[in-house]
């Protein structure tokens, strides 16, 4: 029943991201393009993606167990790094370049451009590199 | 004519359902990035089958979407540096910052938890200065 749901949830999903528009990198780019001709539709994606997933977290805090077995996610963890800002910095800064980031990446594969597959292979390239910068990391003497 | 906010709303509430569904039923955040990342590591989490068919889900949308109205139109740049470039920093960043725009974005922000707030607060503000040096070049 748990990869039932994970399956459903997934489908649900990628149908949000195409039936918004959200799949759409141009689009995403107008909707960032703040100074210039700024498209504010994909403000309504936000809008009802984090109502609706509030309800989600708002029904889950009177719960202690998933419907289909397991715990719930351990509480948010407050503490505000060095790691998040940066690391959220750089993810802006490629996410504005071309207008993808990981969801729609995915979505569009199957029905997109040659694009899509390259930016995919970067950015799973780029996840590989940060493990890996990781790992140079924690091995180095301090 | 249905305008293109009504379909805006109506795919973000659909985004939202799933992140509810994956959290009540699998009591799991539906953070894409974190889910891709464990993906390429090398050591596999426990329940990386339902990861994976999260995954699947994602990827065969579309198909679900066909049968109703023709699949929309993609713009995006041909330029293959800046693709790369892109998907690199989107990759780094999202594993340095533990998340995206799902995870912090849809799922951590309607949780109100503060890295979330931050971390879209720092995307969202960097994404639109990077569109904006862009126009200016």
């Amino acid at each position: 029943m748990r990869k039932f749901t994970s399956l459903i949830s997934g489908i649900l999903f990628g149908l949000g991201l195409i039936i918004s528009d959200m799949a759409n990198p141009e689009r995403v780019r107008s909707f960032m393009d703040l100074f210039g001709d700024w498209d504010p539709t994909l403000a309504f994606v936000m809008i009802g993606a984090i109502f609706a997933s509030a309800i989600g977290w708002i029904i889950a805090r009177r719960r202690s167990m998933a419907l289909f077995g397991g715990s719930m996610p351990p509480p948010a963890n407050p503490s505000i790094d060095q790691n998040l800002i940066v690391g959220s910095a750089i993810f802006g800064i490629g996410w504005g370049l071309v207008g993808l980031c990981p969801g729609p990446a995915v979505s569009a594969m199957a029905f997109a451009p040659w694009q899509v597959p390259l930016f995919m292979a970067a950015m799973l390239t780029g996840m590989v590199v940060f493990k890996i910068s990781q790992e140079l990391r924690q091995s180095a003497p301090a | 004519m249905i305008e293109d906010w009504t379909f805006a709303a109506m795919g973000g509430l659909l985004i939202g359902t799933s992140a509810a569904v994956l959290l009540l039923g699998n009591g799991r955040i539906a953070g894409i990035s974190g889910i891709l990342g464990q993906m390429v590591d090398r050591r596999l989490p426990g329940d990386w089958q339902e990861r994976v068919l999260f995954l699947l889900g994602l990827l065969v949308a579309p198909l679900f979407y066909l049968p109703f109205a023709p699949l929309p139109e993609i713009a995006v740049t041909n330029n293959v540096s800046l693709i790369v470039v892109a998907g690199l920093l989107v990759g780094f960043g999202a594993r340095m910052g533990s998340g995206c725009t799902s995870g912090h974005g849809v799922c951590g922000t309607a949780r109100l938890s503060r890295r979330s707030i931050a971390a879209m607060a720092t995307f969202m503000t960097t994404g639109i200065i990077t569109v904006a040096i862009m126009n200016l070049v």
